[in-house]
């Protein structure tokens, strides 16, 4: 593929420019362009060293200017990386720029008014794969890198883009296969006496085994869910009973990878947190800061809703205070869902009535505090961590861990596909029919991975790309 | 060599170039069409010969017969008249997979050809052989003969099979010759290779023929035909089937440990494995030298004995094909349960040939170098009689269409087997003798036996090569399978202790509620006729190739939807047109591998591309996007 080598970057790509870091006010943002004009656009605003004349994979202090005022903008380091060996193997150019939204978009705006066109959604990691740097997979994971809420979740994304998944899923398609071959010769060779007569018997065994393996990827998957796209999780309570301490002790916790959604859109902001590697999407954090100021009704039907959309849900009661009929409520609204029940203000005397609360809760839920002391903040990130992960979750450089939604769908299907075998085995259909649904099986594996073509699955496949990358 | 003086002959519309199965129902088709034809073949006794095993049909290759068949070929028809012995084969298993075949009459099948295709209006059948084309500007536009004559014609279709360039090999022995000793022709694909083509040796063979006066047949097992009619033609009716008791039986023997000690110790004789043989062999077919290498542990392997016909004492062994010296073929035969005595009649051979390699053909078969040529049969590197005919009838179709001044006509791998044949052919490739599977097929369900006339006898019509009378036939029974679809999907079944018992009889769970008649014919160990127990039966007395339509559509129904909405998906793909001339060059970010395939292959769709080895996701998604491009840009 070397050969493909710096004349890649060609007509049918034009040169594209974004913003490849988070939006908001941290330490450093890169902007990144790429294509085949990524070095002269990138000079034209630059002032420092000729990027023409410089080695590829340096990095060269300067400043960007606006070419037509003159103006400063900010100081930067240029990033040159020449085509080959870059990220979409084509020239691509990073400024790495103080940060700041108003510096970093102006930089971005003078990038995109002297011939650069702003990035589509995983524009990037689109041209790596079209350019043949990565498969289908790895791009897939590059997107689900960039989504990463927390170490953990960074570790299933690089595990799956060093290709275990791609190989999993092809070690199947193998086993599929061999399979299928048997099935063939006997449809082919009727009287030869070669081949093992494959029986209904034996295709039946090995759809059972085959989904076994299927069902435990997608059991997988619903941890990788929660890893990729973070818990939706709902602080509730009555006022004052220590929404906002609680809000502001998790937050302060672990305000390093406090983040928000990487995306163009931005409409509604939403907190994480990383508690024991669980990445917690906190649900209507504004309304927690708000509550104390509202009447109780409107507090209540904001808990409503919250308790509606959560995945999660902490109920805060007051050990202070005798349990409310509002409390009560609260506990009757959450029975059906995931909950922890945090007895806060501990450190104050105990007027709640603790038999009537475990009638009611069950006792293993129930977490002591005092939020203000920073008291029984640990017992309750190892209970999140526990519910969701009970014995822990291991990401070891074996595990393969499904975390994509296409690819879950996919294996939804290929599980389907399989029950479909076993079901015209028991329904005593012959054996070339029943191979229909193993052949469905090894083409919907073969999606994951990319080898078999589906004409839409480019499209939808990147389009879910978040910009930058 | 004294050349003979040139000299012009007649003109024609469509010449065809080789009268064996592919050439036969090539010119059948485009003098049916309408057009002139003149057929041209190297021995007048030889046309539609079968120089190898003496039979039609089996899984897939059973199916071309009936597809043939519907688009108004011969094939079907012939074996009809001809056959010793008929069999479905696959019976256990679903109906897309069962396969008829025929044990035939090797002499009979000849002459039935032969005379139909002297009685067949606008056909002429010569004797000759060709050894140039006549091409100017990159039009072909006749031929000549070795004995000067120059023909003219508007197409020219090349179904020289292994004369082109052949050499048989027997053991030590080696000499020029066309299948069974005929006349080779050695300048033909020579003029090929001049004009541009690439030409690739591949190699076949067949086994011995022994005496059937000389084989001890109660040392076998013997293979009868079946008693219930089948025929391979939609228009051969049922009261011409054969009692078994007219039918011949084939036999069933196998190799042993002194067999195979015999072809070891003389494997240095064996031109497969001294070097001698250069051309590709077929993997499915090999010969018993190369079994006997590559499945060491095997103890014995299958021989069937194969009736050459009722006017001959030959008999071919089929699993034997041998390129061993005669003598060793002797010793081999006499080491076999049954042949200890048997005399050895024509010893078996490998044959090595020419071919032009088939991703220079568009899926017409029309060659993409020159004009108005076609290619069909095994000089595109196909093997079997019946892949033969399948693509002589669509380079005959599209020879005559082109003669007529008419657009090309294509099937597609959804519409036959015959469409997956020259599909595979024209976008892959084939590095061996290639052969036709059901497993080649992704819509098997789809291109069964039995639907092949509702699938094709539409378009056979249209081209004018199905007559109004059989197509009347074809309607009709169309009809009667909807009518009594429709009969069943609206009579409801009501439990009763009769049904309960039968149902009980079988094994099935007793009715809780009424159903309607379609759902419970659904059961699996119910039939059609098990139903007609329960409702009243049809106004008129259904044929059995109606009932079978009827068992079919309703029992795999889910089966049948599943491979509906596949061909559904696909062509959405085969909509997708790649322009002609494509510059894959201009499209820098396509892969070596791709881009070197792409430019060989020229393929007409995005999916015939994505079939295509060696291109992969990424380099469809960036044709995709150049071509919508240049869609964007024209307008």
């Amino acid at each position: 593929m070397s050969e493909r080598g710096i004349n890649l970057a060609n007509s049918e790509f034009d040169t594209i420019a974004a913003i490849s870091t988070p939006a908001g006010e941290g330490g450093i943002s890169i902007i990144r362009i790429s294509g085949e004009q990524a070095l002269p656009i990138a000079q034209v605003i630059f002032k420092g060293k000729s990027l023409a004349s410089v080695a590829s994979h340096t990095i060269n202090y300067g400043h960007v200017i606006d070419p037509i005022s003159r103006a400063e903008v900010d100081e930067v380091m240029a990033s040159v990386m020449l085509a080959p060996k870059t990220y979409t193997k084509e020239d691509i150019v990073e400024i790495n720029c103080h940060g700041g939204l108003v510096a970093t978009n102006q930089i971005l705006q003078l990038l995109l008014s002297n011939g650069a066109r702003l990035a589509e959604p995983g524009e990037f990691t689109k041209r790596a794969f079209l350019n043949g740097r990565i498969d289908l997979s790895q791009a897939e994971a590059v997107m689900d890198l960039i989504r990463a809420k927390t170490d953990k979740s960074m570790k299933v994304a690089l595990n799956q883009l060093d290709g275990n998944l791609s190989r999993l899923i092809k070690q199947l398609r193998q086993d599929i296969l061999d399979v299928l071959a048997q099935v063939e010769v006997n449809i082919d060779y009727p009287e030869y006496d070669a081949v093992e007569e494959m029986t209904t018997k034996l295709l039946q065994e090995k759809a059972a085994e085959l989904q076994q393996i299927i069902k435990q990827l997608l059991k997988s998957a619903k941890q990788g869910k929660v890893l990729r796209e973070g818990l939706a999780t709902a602080i509730i309570g009555r006022p004052n009973v220590g929404k906002s301490s609680l809000l502001n002790n998790l937050l302060h916790e672990d305000k390093a990878i406090v983040t928000d959604i990487a995306g163009t859109t931005r409409d509604v902001i939403e907190d994480y947190v990383n508690v024991n590697g669980v990445p917690l999407k906190l649900i209507d954090t504004a309304g927690i800061r708000e509550t104390t100021d509202q009447i109780e009704a409107i507090g209540v039907e904001r808990s409503r809703k919250a308790i509606a959309t959560a995945d999660l849900v902490l109920l805060l009661l007051n050990n202070n205070e005798a349990l409310t009929d509002e409390d009560r409520g609260l506990i009757d609204d959450t029975k059906d869902v995931k909950r922890i029940v945090i007895l806060n203000k501990t450190d104050l005397p105990t007027k709640l009535d603790h038999a009537e609360l475990t009638d009611l809760v069950d006792a293993a839920d129930i977490i002591e505090t005092s939020i203000v002391n920073d008291d029984g903040m640990d017992q309750l990130a190892n209970r999140i961590s526990d519910l969701f992960f009970g014995e822990g979750i291991e990401t070891n450089s074996n595990s393969v861990m499904v975390t994509n939604a296409r690819h879950i769908g996919l294996l939804n299907q290929a599980d389907a596909a399989l029950s479909d075998v076993q079901q015209g085995i028991a329904a005593g259909l012959p054996v070339d029919l029943v191979q229909i649904d193993m052949t469905r099986s090894w083409e919907l594996l073969g999606e994951i991975t990319g080898d078999s073509y589906q004409d839409e699955l480019l499209d939808q496949l990147f389009s879910q790309f978040c910009l930058g990358k | 060599m004294e050349q003979a003086l040139p000299y012009t002959g007649k003109e024609y519309d469509v010449i065809v170039v080789g009268a064996g199965h592919a050439g036969s129902e090539a010119a059948l088709a485009a003098a049916r069409m309408g057009n002139k034809t003149l057929l041209m073949t190297i021995n007048l006794d030889m046309v539609a010969f079968m120089p190898c095993n003496p039979s039609v049909g089996g899984p897939a290759k059973g199916i071309v017969v009936r597809e043939l068949d519907a688009l108004g070929g011969q094939m079907g028809r012939n074996i009809d008249k001809t056959y010793v012995q008929m069999r479905m084969l696959n019976t256990g298993k679903g109906p897309a997979v069962r396969a008829l075949r025929a044990q035939a009459d090797k002499h009979a099948y000849h002459a039935e050809m032969k005379h139909t295709i002297e009685n067949e209006p606008n056909l002429t059948l010569r004797q000759g052989m060709v050894d140039d084309l006549i091409v100017e500007d990159g039009v072909c536009k006749g031929v000549i003969t070795s004995t000067g004559a120059h023909y003219a014609a508007k197409s020219v279709v090349l179904t020289v099979g292994t004369a082109a360039r052949g050499k048989i090999i027997i053991g030590e022995l080696q000499y020029e010759s066309g299948p069974n000793n005929s006349q080779a022709a050695m300048k033909l694909t020579k003029n090929l290779a001049d004009l541009g083509f690439e030409i690739e040796r591949f190699k076949t063979g067949t086994p011995p023929r022994v005496d059937g006066t000389t084989i001890d047949y109660s040392q076998t097992e013997e293979q009868p035909g079946d008693e219930a009619p089948n025929h391979f033609s939609f228009t051969t009716p049922d009261s011409q089937y054969l009692l078994l008791k007219d039918q011949l039986s084939c036999w069933l023997t196998y190799t042993n440990e002194s067999t195979h000690k015999i072809i070891r110790e003389n494997l240095d004789r064996a031109p497969m494995f001294s070097g001698t043989i250069e051309g590709v062999g077929p993997r499915y077919c090999p010969s018993i030298e190369d079994k006997i290498v590559r499945f060491a542990d095997k103890p014995r392997h299958q021989l069937f004995l194969e009736p050459e016909g009722r006017k001959t004492e030959e008999w071919y062994v089929q699993g034997l094909s041998t390129s061993m010296p005669e003598e060793v073929q002797q010793k081999i035969l006499h080491s076999i349960k049954g042949l200890e005595n048997a005399e050895l009649m024509r010893p078996g051979y490998a044959i090595e040939y020419d071919i032009v390699s088939p991703y220079q053909l568009k899926p017409t078969l029309e060659t993409k170098l020159i004009k108005n040529l076609y290619t069909a049969g095994q000089t595109n590197g196909t093997s079997g009689y019946e892949e033969a005919a399948g693509q002589g009838m669509i380079a005959g179709i599209n020879a005559g269409l082109r003669a007529l001044d008419r657009g090309q006509f294509t099937l597609k791998r959804s519409d036959a087997y015959i469409g997956v044949m020259i599909d595979d052919l024209v976008t892959k490739g084939t590095t061996e003798p290639y052969r036709l599977l059901t497993s080649r097929a992704e819509y098997r369900l789809i291109l069964r036996h039995d639907n092949a006339d509702l699938r094709l006898t539409e378009m056979g019509h249209e081209l004018g090569l199905i007559d109004e009378t059989r197509f009347a036939a074809f309607e009709n029974k169309q009809a009667a399978v909807k009518a009594e679809l429709k009969r069943l999907d609206t009579i409801r079944i009501k439990p009763n202790d009769e049904i309960d018992a039968f149902l009980v009889a079988r094994g099935e769970k007793p009715l809780k509620d009424s159903l309607l008649a379609s759902e419970f014919l659904r059961r699996p160990q119910v039939n059609y006729a098990d139903v007609l127990k329960f409702i009243a039966a049809p106004a008129e007395p259904l044929d059995r190739q109606v009932i079978e339509q009827i068992e079919i559509t309703i029992k795999y129904a889910g089966y049948i939807k599943k491979a509906e909405a596949r061909v559904e998906r696909l062509k959405k793909m085969e909509a997708k047109k790649i322009p002609d001339r494509l510059d894959y060059d201009d499209i820098d970010s396509l892969a070596t591998e791709a881009r070197q395939k792409l430019k060989k292959i020229q393929p007409e769709t995005i999916a015939q591309a994505t079939r295509i080895s060696g291109v992969n996701p990424a380099d469809i998604a960036i044709l995709s996007v150049y071509i919508q491009r240049g869609r964007i840009a024209k307008i």
